[in-house]
């Protein structure tokens, strides 16, 4: 066994995990993050996507021991305290970002790392950006309306520059919507 | 499907990874960014009784100028290369090439020198480390050696690394005058290979001086295409004297059929992609 502690989704955590265990089932068997999915577990489809230190992993392709001192990022840790879901997870809710649902996690997930780097993609970013998560419903249309309409929506809400943050608050004050 | 059982070790150096190495005898494996070996492990297709992590060895990771070369820390994630300066402007090949391997979570833990070690054939930087003459700095045993790429990969998975040895940077010669294209071919986003061309060339005036082609997936090993690089050198740029060349990428290569390709149809790829990796580089 080998002690571990990471930080997922805000909380620390230390264990004792055999050195095997990969760090999907640490984070679904052990912390009960059941939100993040195993899919293919062949290292292809991306569902279990998570972050790590801030930048999209395949969490069944990485052992729990290798994010010893981690900071992890789960599809249950990115909405607000109060609820109120992340502007990626509220676009694949409007857009229809999808079916059955089982690889929204990870396709999320990778998203918002996407989103991280480049927050005006184009759609064939967004396509080539998505490349490492596989959807079997949708035909990936709805998907990248989705990226699209987020990206849209976090450039107009988060200040990005002080001298947007200010004219964001300056604007809030006088009741403007912007 | 989960690995079979290994003991773990992380280290903090290249010393204490060898030491590690040589404790573990003939069954250790080191563990880099783990893109490779994590499938292998839960196919169970590798079951090492050690593990050596080298992801606590800050001394493995970063780009550094060397003068007329760069140093390319062997744990140095295909993210950081893509995106790292000093190799855009002096190795733009290597950056191209990283950026087409495995999808974006893979880059964020898969590394460069993890690449090079498993040595994959189909895998699209062992291919680009030959065409530059990379020379790779291995520490083992009995202290520091180097290995030139044209002698690291010696087979199918296999490289010139023993198993009590750690790959610790690259070499990469600083190209100046050149320009480089990775063109590579493949079925679907995020898959393997079935044949990659990296071209380098140095043109002068109308013609091309030199040139450096090394294919990937077109044997056990990457090759150089050393008969396209005789019929550039002092060729016409032109399109017509590319096509010539590029004729003759598959000679002396030894592809493999199998469930992707057969090798007659990857001698024809060779040629196909070697013209159009010729062209780009050349600005043609």
């Amino acid at each position: 066994m080998t002690r571990i502690s990471m930080t997922v989704d805000g909380v620390r955590y230390d264990d004792d995990v055999e050195p095997r265990t990969l760090l999907v089932q640490h984070l679904r068997d052990r912390l009960g993050k059941v939100g993040t999915v195993v899919g293919c577990d062949t290292s292809n489809c991306g569902a279990c996507t998570v972050l790590l230190s801030g930048r999209s992993v395949k969490a069944c392709s990485i052992l729990a021991v290798q994010a010893d001192g981690a900071d992890v990022t789960t599809i249950e840790g990115l909405a607000g305290d109060g609820g109120e879901l992340h502007p990626v997870q509220a676009a694949f809710h409007e857009q229809h970002g999808l079916q059955c649902g089982f690889c929204t996690p990870g396709m999320i997930m990778a998203a918002v790392d996407l989103l991280t780097e480049n927050s005006e993609p184009t759609d064939a970013e967004i396509r080539e950006g998505l490349e490492g998560n596989l959807c079997r419903c949708t035909g990936y249309q709805n998907i990248v309306r989705a990226v699209r309409a987020a990206a849209e929506s976090m450039r107009t809400s988060v200040p990005s520059t002080p001298e947007s943050a200010e004219a964001a608050e300056a604007g809030s004050r006088q009741g403007v919507t912007t | 499907m989960i690995p079979a059982p290994f003991d773990y070790t992380r280290v903090a150096t290249v010393e204490d990874a060898v030491a590690a190495l040589a404790g573990a005898g003939e069954d250790g494996k080191v563990l880099a960014g783990g893109q490779s070996l994590l499938p292998m492990l839960r196919l169970r297709l590798a079951a090492p009784t050690m593990l050596v992590d080298l992801g606590g060895v800050a001394e493995l990771r970063g780009v550094r100028d060397d003068g007329d070369a760069l140093i390319i820390g062997a744990m140095t994630t295909h993210d950081e290369v893509v995106k790292h300066p000093l190799v855009r402007e002096h190795a733009p090949l290597i950056a191209q090439a990283a950026e087409t391997v495995g999808d974006r979570q893979i880059r964020h833990l898969g590394t460069f020198g993890g690449s090079l070690a498993h040595a994959d054939p189909a895998g699209d930087l062992p291919g680009v480390a030959l065409a530059l003459d990379a020379v790779m700095s291995v520490a083992g045993p009995g202290g520091m050696r180097d290995v030139r790429a044209s002698e690291f990969f010696v087979d199918y998975f296999t490289t010139a690394l023993g198993p009590g040895d750690v790959l610790v940077s690259v070499r990469v010669p600083k190209l100046t005058g050149w320009t480089t294209h990775y063109e590579k071919f493949h079925q679907m986003a995020q898959s393997w290979s079935v044949v990659g061309v990296a071209a380098a060339v140095r043109r002068s005036n109308g013609s091309i001086a030199e040139a450096r082609v090394a294919l990937t997936n077109m044997g056990v090993t990457p090759v150089r295409a050393h008969g396209v690089e005789e019929a550039l050198a002092g060729a016409p740029a032109t399109a017509d004297a590319v096509a010539t060349a590029a004729a003759r990428a598959a000679d002396g290569a030894s592809p493999l059929t199998d469930g992707v390709a057969s090798a007659e149809y990857r001698t024809h790829l060779a040629s196909v992609l070697t013209k159009r990796a010729v062209m780009a580089a050349g600005g043609l």
